[in-house]
């Protein structure tokens, strides 16, 4: 190197300190294309980028990670990782650190954020109810004990956040929906309304609008518009199964990723080897599709124009694509053993599905179905990317 | 007389410890299908369980949750289900045998997934 100019040898300097301050901060960098694989069995997170379809690093120490469900604070740099085990952990995406962890119950599947990104909300199996955090500092605020008869409690399943700093979710045990205004945080109110048998998950509409549980202990589901909640549950979808032989079902169907298509809803039938097709403006069957087994996700590609469905064990090796125009099966793909997961990129051009068994997870070309990359990870179940953070009832 | 007769009842009571230890030891599973078995419980029945077995949606399989229920009934249960519950059947995927040592060891502390090898 020359140094005999002092400017070159200021700009050498200057540029090593430059590289040796790399070492410690990141590089400056959004999160609109970052997100979270699961590592379910060794308690760790992946941070990935799914522009350039590579994994950033890994956050370890997250505790059991078998079933966790994750949220986004609503600046998309944090994740709220729901442990199996009660543990709520705040990560941060761009240091890839642990920002703050909590042990906040006995048996936890998963949460959700406030409209105003301000309370991070968990629901429980044990003790059963919903419980409320300060985003920022993970300390508690309130909780909602899901007691619907005296020291009865319930696992509550489904939850979602609503318009108006407002939560729905489900009552496995009581057969009920229950709706919770946070706007006065220290002091929530709660509304429940009679729902059917076994509620065993729940979605709401993207507008915030319907809120919707799916029942495990009889073929319908229950339906609220909380536009107009003084008018209960309705129940849609009665016998959808018109008396046909219900098969086993040997994993609960989620209903997380809500598959809108136009004015179609799909949704997985339950101990019926067909996805349902509801038309939202009636709430009627408009028609239901035979797929390979009972299904687990349904989910819509971003624009709509496809549903990505993948099954139940012991056919978790398959994943069917259906055409939203046609309503057909156009597409029967094999990622890898035990597939649990499959979350769009935020415009739909590519899905990550992650195969548990195999130890992969592989991105595909939703156009193609061309398989365009595999990452290596340790047994991955949910794939959560940072557009969830600016979507109702993720 | 007597006497041949204790002896006698000896030998069949040998006879029949005998038989039993050979029928477990044929009962249970060994090398690839004892760790596609104890994968199946911990990851497959571990959804609605939880991979730890402490209980999710379905109750805790847990050796002090099972400490009181019979082993028959809660073989029977793997293998036919619990009707009006999310529980279905396994008699697809394992026999009586097998469902008998799941029980066996759920009671003691199930086994773990052997850590699989991913190349990282």
């Amino acid at each position: 190197m020359n140094l005999r100019h002092p400017f070159r040898a200021l700009a050498a300097a200057a540029a090593l300190a430059l590289l040796a301050g790399c070492a410690h901060t990141p590089a400056l960098r959004g999160t609109g294309d970052l997100g979270i694989v699961i590592e379910r069995a060794s308690g760790a997170v992946q941070v990935v980028d799914n522009t350039h379809r590579t994994s950033l690093g890994r956050v370890t120490g997250l505790g059991d990670l078998s079933h966790a469900h994750a949220t986004y604070s609503r600046d998309a740099r944090y994740a709220y990782v729901f442990g199996r085990d009660g543990g709520l952990t705040k990560v941060d995406l761009l240091t890839q650190t642990i920002a703050k962890r909590i042990i906040q119950a006995g048996n936890s599947i998963g949460g959700s954020i406030s409209q105003d990104g301000s309370l991070v909300v968990a629901q429980n199996y044990t003790p059963g109810g919903i419980r409320a955090f300060d985003a920022d500092t993970l300390e508690p605020v309130s909780e909602v004990p899901a007691e619907y008869a005296p020291g009865k409690f319930s696992k509550v399943v489904g939850l979602a956040d609503l318009p108006g700093q407002k939560f729905a979710y489900a009552l496995f045990d009581a057969g009920e929906i229950w709706v919770t205004d946070f706007s006065d945080p220290k002091h929530p109110t709660t509304q429940r309304y009679k729902a059917g048998k076994n509620p065993y998950d729940g979605l709401v509409t993207p507008d915030g609008r319907y809120y919707l549980a799916g029942l495990f202990g009889e073929d319908g589901i229950a339906l609220l518009d909380l536009w107009h909640p003084e008018k209960g549950v309705r129940k849609i979808l009665e016998g959808y199964g018109r008396g046909e032989q219900k098969l086993p079902v040997y994993k609960m169907p989620h209903l997380r990723g809500w598959a809108l298509a136009g004015h179609y809803a799909f949704l997985p039938a339950v101990g019926h080897h067909e996805v349902l097709v509801i038309d939202t403006r009636t709430w009627t069957e408009a028609a239901h599709i035979p797929v390979k087994s009972q299904p687990v996700f349904v989910m819509a590609r971003p624009d709509a124009r496809q549903v990505w469905v993948n099954f139940a064990f012991p056919d978790n090796g398959w994943v069917q694509v259906i055409d939203v125009p046609t309503l057909q099966v156009i597409k029967t793909l094999q990622p890898g053993k035990a597939v649990l997961h499959m979350e769009f990129t935020p415009r739909g051009e590519e899905v990550w599905v992650s195969a548990r068994d195999s130890n992969r997870v592989t991105v595909y070309d939703t156009a193609t179905f061309a398989p365009r990359t595999v990452l290596p990870a340790n047994a991955p179940s949910g794939i959560f990317f940072t557009d969830r953070a600016s979507r109702i009832g993720f | 007389m007597k006497v041949d007769r204790i002896a006698l009842l000896h030998v069949a009571v040998l006879i029949g410890i005998t038989a039993l230890a050979v029928g477990t030891a044929r009962a249970e599973p060994q090398g690839e299908r004892r760790v596609e078995i104890i994968s199946m419980v911990r990851q497959d029945c571990g959804s609605c369980h939880g991979m730890t077995l402490k209980g999710g949606l379905g109750p805790s399989l847990l050796p002090e949750a099972l400490a009181h229920k019979p082993a028959a009934s809660l073989v029977a249960v793997i293998m036919n289900g619990r009707p009006g519950t999310a529980m279905p059947g396994w008699s697809r995927f394992v026999s009586e045998s097998e469902a008998e040592w799941i029980v066996a060891r759920l009671r003691q502390g199930f086994p773990h997934i052997a850590r699989q090898e991913s190349g990282q």
